[in-house]
């Protein structure tokens, strides 16, 4: 019902003329209906497309292409070794950027926490990799990595990590951890805000009471912080994996899936598919699997959450 | 018990140094290398300061490149994205805030459904879509797709911001006799400016950053966006250091105000982007 005829309560009612009732009752529609159009027609008519080209032969250099071709494309990826080194390597990739985004982020936070002089300031400095755009945050990273304009391979060398100073990106065995740097750099301010506007919503006397029934900081930490931030961390966390994973800007900008693929994800094979091979029909096949493994995800996610919440 | 106390504001405000020099280290560099000249790039190799800076690398960029011309469409693009985007979802925030109808979970359903999948599905189809319609290597065609790409999350953030008006204010004011709509406009928007400043602003540094989608649309310098020109000119002339520095600095400066300018904000919006979808 439409916040008019609830706010006039007797006035007029339904007594309102046909005409006002009708245009009461559109409202709603037609302040949505922008956002409705731009969504449909750019976002799921190109995904119901995109379903239907993981189908067919969809090549742009192939004029004629285009005709449905079954499961052809399923059966090439399940053969397609690259393709389950990309899985592999999206495991990875996902795992260690979102565990190392949460600690550090969850750490920064508890800094953050306790009022000290210059906070507002601190704040904004630590915050401000988040607001630098992806592109440039991989370039950034490729050539601090790069020994010729980059400190990090000398620094590296100096410490008698490294054997001399090299590009940590050119070796297919180190390669990855250059993006999965890039990203933990980038990833902090977003674990450490998120955090920190749980943290403070923490009843602070409840510390006080501990502190005087003799529980120490480890204590209360774990029996007072965590308890109250677990779920906005469960939340976050899980969703967070599902942005990873299909987040390919840092890996195209940085190392383009190289050396030798040790590099590639699946939503950046996706990408090269596309983009480089203009095999569309592929490309689109390839996303299919992505999407249903992310559905299968988040369904186990669901399963969990019900399963942990009945226990109690 | 006080040298206890000492200790741990120390351990404290050295772990908060660490972070600011982890967090600002790769700009600084960044900044470093486009100020340093090309004979002492080189010579002077992991030195913390240049002995002699120049603003020759920004003086090249900005007049012998392209680089205006991508930082131009990346402007336009990013600013006509925020705009129209932030119209719509103030529209729509305002129906999902206060308005009960039929097909509102749907729509709300609709939106998160945008935000789960990956964008990265749609290139291809995108592609073939705009293709025929003269859309691709045009700047229209990047507001049209990134205004779809970012509008269900604005719409999410401009209903927080609604949501945190009381109902009275528009109430009275149609009490006396305004319209819905205009209730809406004299009365709910100019109280929600922050809040459509923030919108501006995150829409603005998501427009900015944006580069799978660019990438696959534009070829050639005429359109090209700032991600493309400067991936385009690395992977050309990948020994200039001094210049492509220079050239990511200037992508950085808009990126940066927009952070201070929305900076309040990060929480409800991160929290509107990444909870809600």
């Amino acid at each position: 019902m439409p916040l008019t005829a609830a706010i006039r309560p007797g006035h007029q009612g339904d007594r309102r003329p046909l005409k006002k009732r009708f245009a009461d009752a559109a409202a709603p529609y037609l302040y949505s209906a922008p956002v409705l159009i731009l969504i449909v027609t750019v976002m799921l008519v190109p995904l119901v497309l995109g379903i239907s080209y993981a189908f067919r032969d969809v090549q742009l250099l192939k004029p004629f292409s285009g005709g449905f071709i079954g499961l052809d494309h399923f059966v090439t990826l399940s053969k397609d070794q690259a393709f389950y080194r990309a899985l592999r390597n999206t495991l990875w990739w996902t795992g260690a950027s979102v565990i190392l985004q949460f600690i550090f982020g969850l750490i920064l936070a508890l800094l953050l926490d306790k009022p000290f002089f210059g906070r507002a300031i601190v704040q904004a400095l630590v915050f401000l990799p988040w607001a630098v755009p992806s592109f440039l945050a991989g370039l950034n990273w490729a050539w601090l990595f790069n020994p010729v304009v980059g400190p990090i391979p000398h620094w590296l060398f100096a410490l008698g990590i490294m054997q001399a100073p090299s590009n940590i990106l050119s070796d297919p065995q180190l390669a990855m951890w250059g993006p999965i740097i890039a990203n933990v750099w980038w990833g902090i301010p977003f674990f450490a805000i998120t955090l920190l506007a749980a943290l403070q919503a923490i009843p602070r006397d409840l510390y006080e009471a501990a502190s005087i029934d003799g529980a120490g900081p480890v204590r209360r930490f774990l029996s007072i912080t965590l308890p109250f931030l677990a779920p906005t961390i469960a939340i976050t966390v899980l969703l967070r994996t599902v942005w990873v994973s299909n987040f390919a800007d840092l890996i195209i900008v940085m190392t383009n899936g190289g050396p030798a693929d040790r590099t590639q994800i699946v939503a950046s094979y996706i990408f090269t598919q596309a983009f480089k091979r203009l095999d569309f029909g592929y490309a689109s096949a390839i996303a299919l699997v992505l999407l249903v493994l992310l559905i299968t995800y988040s369904m186990l996610i669901v399963v969990l959450r019900q399963w942990l919440l009945s226990k109690d | 018990m006080t040298g206890k106390r000492i200790l741990a504001i120390a351990a404290h405000r050295l772990a908060i140094l660490v972070y600011i020099v982890f967090a600002l280290f790769p700009l600084y560099w960044l900044l470093k290398v486009s100020v340093t000249p090309n004979k002492l790039l080189y010579s002077e190799g992991i030195r913390m300061w240049p002995s002699r800076t120049s603003f020759e690398h920004f003086d090249f960029v900005l007049k012998h490149s392209d680089f205006p011309i991508f930082f131009k469409n990346s402007l336009i693009v990013s600013g006509s994205t925020a705009i129209i985007v932030t119209l719509f979802a103030s529209t729509a925030g305002y129906a999902l805030s206060r308005f009960q109808f039929r097909g509102k979970y749907a729509l709300i359903g609709l939106m998160l459904l945008t935000q789960m999948f990956p964008l990265v599905m749609l290139v291809a189809p995108i592609f073939k879509i705009l293709s025929p319609l003269g859309l691709t290597n045009s700047l229209t065609g990047l507001v049209i797709v990134y205004s779809a790409f970012n509008v269900p999350f604005a719409t999410f953030l401009m209903q927080s911001f609604f949501d945190g008006i009381p109902k009275d204010l528009e109430e009275a004011a149609m009490i006396d006799g305004a319209t819905q709509f205009g209730a809406f406009r004299q009365i709910i928007l100019p109280l929600t400016l922050p809040g459509i400043a923030a919108t501006l602003g995150f829409v603005f540094t998501a427009a900015w950053s944006e580069l799978l989608f660019s990438l696959m649309l534009i070829s050639g310098n005429a359109s090209a966006t700032f991600p493309v020109g400067l991936l385009s000119f690395v992977s050309k002339f990948s020994v200039d250091f001094g210049q492509m520095m220079a050239a990511g600095v200037m992508a950085l400066v808009p990126a940066c105000l927009f952070f201070l300018l929305i900076q309040r904000y990060l929480v409800q919006g991160l929290t509107a982007g990444a909870v809600k979808g």
